[in-house]
């Protein structure tokens, strides 16, 4: 993988927050040129007001922001000129088609769509068959590939993406991440955020987010080493009864339902599997397994915003 | 300047793609002249009357036959006693009685005046009104045909003259403030739900994340209403002079610079009322209730001016409406030039600058 | 669980002038079982959900539920299921109080009763300091948990949730199944529509319907193996990908 340094967005200490709620307090980061960065977390986390800030669309209470070399609150001409947006709701213009939509953003951009074909080709081919069509009548996926496309069309250095996949059905989901990835090798820098703690792992960063701060950032494959504990995976016959008996269990540190399973981590360093069998089938339990497992990036996510 | 026609160029796809909007825009103005001019309108047609005729001779008889001609009044029917002037009204369809006295020509001759008295149903006080005045018009035409014959050497004749419109013609009112409405409705309504629809819509945030300038945005929103205006002047000018013969006694040209004057204050107030609204239906309530209700009821469109209570005279005068009235009567029923208007145009440009500075002022270039 | 059919489905059907929604579905649903009802948009699974809790009329086929016929007997099949969508919970202006009473009174639960479950509700959810706040004013997990325990009030025989925990924070997400997997225990049905796969995986079977169809049907380690993939959004990636 190409190795670039230079910093294409900075954000030091940036604090924000409206009548009593704070919605950012004391954010700091750096995203690489080139990089494409996660920012993980629940709805009301504030990404959308970190989003927002970045786009010189909300002043910052406190702290500083660079993006592409500009500063948000003085360059911020200059930063609408070189950045490309995509908010959270789909934001193209419904009772207008495809192309009338991709026209309008090419020309307020001042570019024209064959000028900068070859950036949104990939994605283009995808929905020109409806080109003729309203947006506002196409489907979930191929709303978000239009909105991309008019992000992209006058080429941007970076690209702000505010939770695209939300209400997207997986498979637009996985199609659109593999956009973003062919995206990044073409030198765009990209900030995304999203919900969904299994996009986190398709990021080359990622900084969780919760109540405005900034729990962790790393790697999605570093981020799981920050786990503290040994994880386990606990099944039995019934699973409400299951999650009452871990619970009741007086060495227990962390019970979380995990799909079929659910995923526990014990307060000793000694911990002992059959002394948990044992006690889960005094409580009537029966197909009892439990079997070491390895942290996702949802159980890091959630031992961090414990 | 080619993003400001882009711009422009989505705005037209808005409008005419959405159904409702064009409706608004196009269709009001047709239905609200036609609506004022043929339904809503003070005039009276055919009332329903009755006589009393207490005399019965060549006068009175002349004297009804001169009324039932006349296209306001139909003679319904002919009562015979005091007692029954109540029960017809009772029954509703008869509007006023003329009760003649008795000998009536005799009174005219010998004493040189005689009575007859007008009783209307005022539980319409406009419509009694109008009939009073009517059937004096009537009786006093009549006196003065009389009195040619009569050859007296000083006959003072009370006469009142109608001026600027004296046929009464409701529609020569109308014309003005219909238009004036149309214009703030589609100036002022219609730019307010079209910026606050890209704010609903998310839209705006990524038309402000973009190299057009926040006044380029504000500009391309309110050129395509500038236009649609301008033809709505035209269709509802045109409408009038043809359908209604409303006169046109002044000066075309400055009608049209006094119209697009007053389009400007209407785009300014609408921008103002979208920097208020974060929604559609926001910008849509502000206008009704915060435009179209004072224009209506406070810009003597409806009610005259001058019998308002002295507060609400006093706050007329902030109605934009009111001027522009004022001048569009002027030029079109009195057919004056600027020299008469330059007080009023005044007022209105004012009103402009000083609206247009506000918004300009309250329209932020970022979000919150 | 037992083998109680509490939802029956049988070649049931809606079309919409020559186009159809749901193409002649078929399947069961038992007694306190976590049945998860999935599709992408557009699949058809809020009309197919539409006909099974009464509000939409089948053009063909048949459906009871709860025992009760969903073309004749909407009335009751009504009586007999909560209902929560993350688009609709509760009233944003009223406190919790409020809507707590507010919905219990809908369903026709006595004073009596309404009082003995909202102090239920505080002690179980701890709501004790939030009881007399706008509901508009919490957190959105709280707003689930509570919007859940609202559609649980008149003790229903099944609960329709759909897309119950789209954006919520895990831990809240956990407790959220935590009480769904409580009332499940308690012999409520519970039947999940939604677009999102990881929330699947906490159902004992789910359906995936793609273009009106039902696809699969299976619990969500069968259907692993079945495609052999590692995890639900990958068996949905093959079944949509065919």
């Amino acid at each position: 993988m190409l190795q670039i340094n230079t910093v294409s967005i900075t954000i030091s200490n940036i604090s924000k927050s409206y009548k009593k709620v704070n919605a950012l307090t004391d954010i700091s980061f750096e995203v690489k040129e080139g990089e494409l960065f996660g920012l993980i977390g629940p709805d009301g986390a504030g990404k959308t007001t970190l989003f927002r800030i970045l786009t010189t669309l909300l002043f910052a209470d406190q702290g500083d922001a660079t993006v592409a070399g500009y500063d948000v609150v003085k360059d911020y001409k200059q930063i609408r000129n070189s950045v490309g947006y995509m908010p959270g709701k789909f934001s193209l213009y419904q009772d207008m088609t495809v192309k009338e939509n991709l026209n309008f953003f090419a020309t307020i951009f001042g570019t024209t769509i064959e000028e900068n074909y070859e950036l949104i080709r990939d994605i283009y081919v995808q929905i020109e068959p409806f080109k003729k069509r309203r947006a506002g009548k196409l489907s979930g996926g191929m709303k978000q590939k239009l909105a991309l496309c008019c992000a992209l069309i006058h080429k941007p250095k970076v690209l702000f993406l505010d939770e695209p996949t939300t209400g997207v059905d997986p498979v637009s989901r996985k199609e659109f991440w593999e956009m973003l990835k062919r995206l990044q090798q073409k030198g765009i820098t990209i900030l995304v955020s999203t919900p969904y703690m299994d996009e986190a792992a398709l990021c080359d960063r990622i900084a969780f987010i919760q109540e405005g701060k900034i729990l962790e950032i790393d790697t999605p494959q570093a981020i799981v080493k920050h786990y503290p504990k040994p994880l386990y995976n606990v099944k039995a016959n019934n699973m409400y009864a299951l999650i009452q008996g871990l619970k009741a269990y007086e060495h227990h540190y962390s019970v979380y339902p995990f799909g079929e399973f659910v995923h526990y981590t014990d307060k000793r360093t000694d911990f002992d599997s059959s002394d948990l069998n044992a006690f889960l089938e005094s409580q009537g339990l029966k197909d009892i397994t439990i079997e070491p497992t390895a942290p996702t990036i949802e159980d890091t996510f959630m031992e961090l915003a414990k | 300047m080619k993003r400001f026609i882009g711009f422009i160029k989505k705005e037209f796809y808005h409008i005419f793609r959405d159904k409702r909007s064009l409706f608004i825009l196009f269709g009001m103005p047709i239905a609200q002249i036609l609506l004022f001019g043929f339904a809503i309108t003070n005039e009276i047609n055919n009332v329903d009357i009755a006589v009393l005729d207490h005399s019965k001779d060549v006068t009175t008889q002349e004297i009804i036959n001169k009324i039932s001609a006349s296209k306001y009044f139909t003679i319904e029917t002919f009562i015979e006693r005091e007692a029954d002037i109540e029960a017809v009204f009772k029954k509703g369809k008869i509007k006023a009685v003329l009760n003649f006295e008795k000998d009536f020509g005799q009174h005219l001759i010998t004493d040189g005046f005689a009575t007859v008295q007008i009783i209307t149903d005022a539980t319409d006080p406009n419509t009694a009104n109008t009939i009073s005045n009517y059937t004096n018009a009537i009786l006093q035409n009549y006196q003065q045909e009389m009195n040619k014959n009569v050859k007296l050497a000083y006959q003072i004749v009370p006469q009142t003259r109608m001026v600027y419109n004296p046929e009464l013609k409701g529609v020569f009112m109308f014309v003005p403030g219909v238009m004036t409405i149309i214009l703030m409705l589609v100036s002022a309504m219609m730019t307010s739900i079209s910026i606050s629809r890209e704010k609903e819509l998310g839209t705006m945030e990524i038309l402000l994340v973009s190299p057009l300038k926040p006044l380029q945005v504000i500009i391309g929103k309110v050129v395509p209403y500038i236009f649609l205006s301008i033809i709505n002047a035209t269709v509802i000018v045109v409408m009038s002079i043809f359908i209604f013969r409303v006169p046109v006694n002044g000066s075309l040209f400055l009608l049209a610079l006094e119209s697009i004057l007053f389009i400007i204050t209407s785009l300014s107030l609408g921008i103002l009322i979208s920097t208020a609204s974060a929604t559609q239906q926001t910008a849509m309530m502000i206008s009704l209730m915060g435009l179209m209700l004072p224009t209506i009821l406070l810009s003597g469109f409806i009610f005259p001016i001058t019998s308002m209570p002295l507060p609400l005279q006093v706050i007329s005068n902030i109605i934009p409406a009111k001027w522009f009235i004022i001048i569009l009567k002027g030029i079109m029923l009195k057919g004056v030039g600027i020299s008469f208007l330059w007080k009023e145009t005044l007022v209105l440009l004012g009103m402009t600058l000083f609206l247009i500075g506000l918004s300009a002022k309250k329209y932020k270039i970022r979000l919150e | 669980m037992t083998n109680e059919l509490v939802i029956q489905a049988e070649n049931l059907t809606k079309t919409f002038g020559s186009f159809t929604a749901v193409d002649a579905i078929s399947f069961s649903v038992r007694k306190g079982e976590i049945f998860g009802f999935l599709g992408a948009n557009g699949a058809g699974k809020t009309t197919a959900m539409k006909m099974l809790i009464g509000i939409s009329t089948p053009s063909a086929g048949k459906a009871t539920v709860a025992g009760f016929d969903v073309s004749s007997e909407a009335e009751k099949i009504k009586k007999n299921i909560g209902y929560m969508s993350q688009k609709f919970a509760l009233y944003d202006d009223l406190t919790v109080k409020q809507n707590i009473t507010f919905f219990g009174g809908i369903y026709g639960l006595s004073r009596a009763q309404i009082k003995l479950k909202t102090a239920e509700l505080v002690e179980e959810l701890d709501l004790k300091e939030v009881v007399n706040q706008l509901v508009g004013a919490l957190p959105l997990g709280w707003k689930q948990k509570i919007s859940f325990s609202v559609s649980l009030l008149h003790n229903p025989k099944i609960v329709f949730l759909d897309e119950p925990t789209g954006g919520v924070d895990p831990i809240t997400r956990r407790q959220f199944w935590e009480m769904i997997y409580k009332a499940a225990n308690n012999g409520t049905t519970v039947f999940v529509t939604t677009h999102y796969m990881d929330e699947a995986e906490y159902c004992d079977r789910v359906s995936i319907m793609v273009n009106g169809k039902i696809e699969a049907l299976d619990s969500p380690k069968n259907l692993k193996t079945q495609f052999g993939v590692e995890n639900m959004n990958d068996v949905f990636l093959k079944l949509a990908r065919g």
